[in-house]
């Protein structure tokens, strides 16, 4: 690799780079780090450690799991639909699905708020069934699957429009029914896409405030995400309370992260 | 092209398509189209007139404005540096590029609330540069440069992200013909990168846009909702669906929906010039 740089302006593109990366991002995030840091380990304990804090990290940690894995099975479901079959509509449904992406997450909560609470379009319809779909543990839930299943979708339709037929039509020369192709053939060829859609959506979720809070309720201990704690936490100046629930809950979602991660190159290196 | 046999091999019976299709033509209705309808219906639930009247009041004009500046000064940092770290990144092979391609990501895993915090923290009144702020009377958080900054933060991977697998996969050939026929760096931008990249660079642009529009969590911790002040659009919106004015929360709210559909419009228009798709995530 002792090829000289041909093209020019390697020096001051990368320079203002990681200038720029660095002011905005790594100071600012090593600033939080060093304030956590600042508090003594009798502190994070007590804080971590509280009913409140564990309520909203068990919340913000399990709906978003929640969300995350009904994205994947509706996402799938989605994807193959848009990719395989040919119906009216099709491509602008197709067009509508980065909607979450693009919709201020404002807006998606307080319109989610007028679909689901007990007065709402659809809510007022369960409320007559006795389920209640709003400023619950289901409302957040249904917050995170509106933000987490575009994720999905659009991890998995390049995997699969990639995927030649010649597959599934060997195996169908070679006696296997419509099912068994999907669960043997295709299916294992579109598990690392599903992950990586997966890890984002689940991702996204864990620190998603918008969309979640009109539609929680922000009851203390029982529909409190881990950001809106934050948030009280700073409204009261309780500043070294806010940077180390903040700290703790990067720490938690970037292990989750890896580990994924991780199992993912797993399933990549046994499928080569 | 296809011949009956192979078709029934490939794809499944007409009663699992119909179903499937219906299933997923079900979810999408009930979880895009529904809420897409639900902003505007609820924004004219009172008529016209409150519509209109709600978009005209002082603070929503005052939101308006404030949203258009942060965008203005956001959407053009961000692009720059989009461009020159696409450049680095495709055109030159360095040590830790990996570590600096996770690192544009990094915005992403964080949450907005956090994103928010860590600048409150740094120039809040009890925050590090806060007393010398205090001293230069230099307001930052609950002022505009606090919103803008939270909104650079939030935007940050959002035109690099979109150039970056774009730039990677034309290779580096006619930059390196152009080195050879004598053109200069700039030069070479200009008029053999830039023609290649400007629908993606386009799209990076509108996204980044309408998420600096649209943002949420982190402008709400910086900005302390001075109405009037402080407030972009999307906390306007909070304010006053907090106060029970709902149509004219979702009259406002409706601007950002129109902004949303714009951009996806616009996600199509680019795909259809440039031949491919956008990367389009986030």
């Amino acid at each position: 690799m002792s090829r000289k740089r041909v093209i020019p302006g390697f020096g001051l593109s990368l320079g203002f780079t990681i200038t720029y990366l660095s002011l905005i991002i790594l100071i600012p995030l090593a600033a939080l780090f060093i304030k956590a840091s600042a508090a003594g380990w009798d502190e994070w304990i007590s804080l971590l450690g509280s009913p409140r804090v564990l309520a909203a990290a068990k919340l913000t940690f399990g709906a978003s799991a929640a969300a995350a894995a009904v994205s994947v099975v509706f996402g799938l479901l989605v994807t193959w639909v848009l990719v395989r079959y040919e119906f009216p509509g099709r491509r602008l449904l197709d067009a509508m699905v980065d909607l979450p992406f693009a919709l201020p997450t404002a807006v998606a909560g307080i319109t989610l708020c007028a679909i689901y609470a007990p007065n709402g379009w659809i809510g007022e319809w369960l409320a007559k069934w006795g389920i209640q779909a709003a400023y619950n543990w289901t409302g957040v839930f249904i917050a995170l699957t509106f933000i987490g299943f575009p994720f999905v979708v659009r991890t998995l339709q390049p995997v699969m429009e990639d995927l030649g037929k010649e597959i599934e039509e060997a195996a169908a020369t070679l006696g296997a029914g419509r099912w068994t192709i999907f669960r043997r053939v295709v299916f294992p060829l579109l598990v690392p896409a599903l992950i990586t859609g997966f890890t984002l959506a689940f991702a996204r979720a864990i620190g998603e405030y918008g969309s979640v809070i009109f539609i929680s309720g922000n009851l203390p201990m029982k529909t409190e995400i881990l950001p809106h704690l934050i948030i009280m936490q700073l409204e009261q100046f309780k500043y070294d309370a806010a940077a180390v629930i903040a700290t703790g809950m990067l720490l938690v979602s970037f292990a989750l992260l890896l580990l994924i991660n991780l199992l993912q190159r797993r399933l990549d290196w046994q499928h080569r | 092209m296809i011949s009956m046999s192979t078709r029934t091999v490939t794809t499944e019976s007409t009663l699992i398509r119909w179903l499937l299709t219906s299933v997923a033509v079900a979810f999408l209705t009930l979880f895009l189209l529904m809420p897409l309808a639900a902003v505007f219906i609820e924004a004219l639930r009172r008529g016209w007139e409150v519509f209109l009247a709600s978009l005209h009041e002082e603070a929503a004009l005052s939101a308006v404005k404030l949203t258009l500046i942060t965008a203005a000064v956001a959407v053009p940092l961000n692009t720059i540096f989009g461009i020159a770290a696409a450049w680095a990144i495709t055109k030159h092979r360095f040590r830790g590029r990996p570590l600096l391609l996770s690192l544009i990501d990094l915005p992403f895993a964080v949450s907005p609330v956090i994103a928010g915090l860590v600048f409150v923290l740094l120039f809040g009144a009890k925050g590090w540069f806060g007393p010398w702020l205090a001293e230069h009377d230099v307001k930052i958080i609950f002022a505009l440069p606090g919103i803008i900054i939270a909104t650079v933060f939030i935007t940050f991977p959002f035109v690099a992200r979109e150039l970056i697998p774009l730039m990677e996969s034309q290779g580096t050939d006619q930059e390196e013909a152009a080195v050879t026929l004598g053109a200069r760096g700039w030069q070479i931008f200009r008029r053999v990168t830039l023609p290649n990249i400007k629908w993606g660079l386009l799209y990076g642009v509108l996204l980044c846009n309408a998420r600096a529009m649209g943002e949420f969590g982190a402008v709400s911790v910086v900005s302390g909702h001075i109405r009037g002040k402080t407030n972009t659009l999307p906390l306007h919106v909070e304010v006053l669906y907090n106060e029970y004015q709902f149509s004219a929360a979702f009259a406002c709210a409706s601007l950002l929906a129109f902004l949303a559909i714009f951009t996806l419009g616009m996600k199509s228009v680019v795909e259809h010039f440039s031949g491919h798709s956008a990367n389009g995530r986030h």
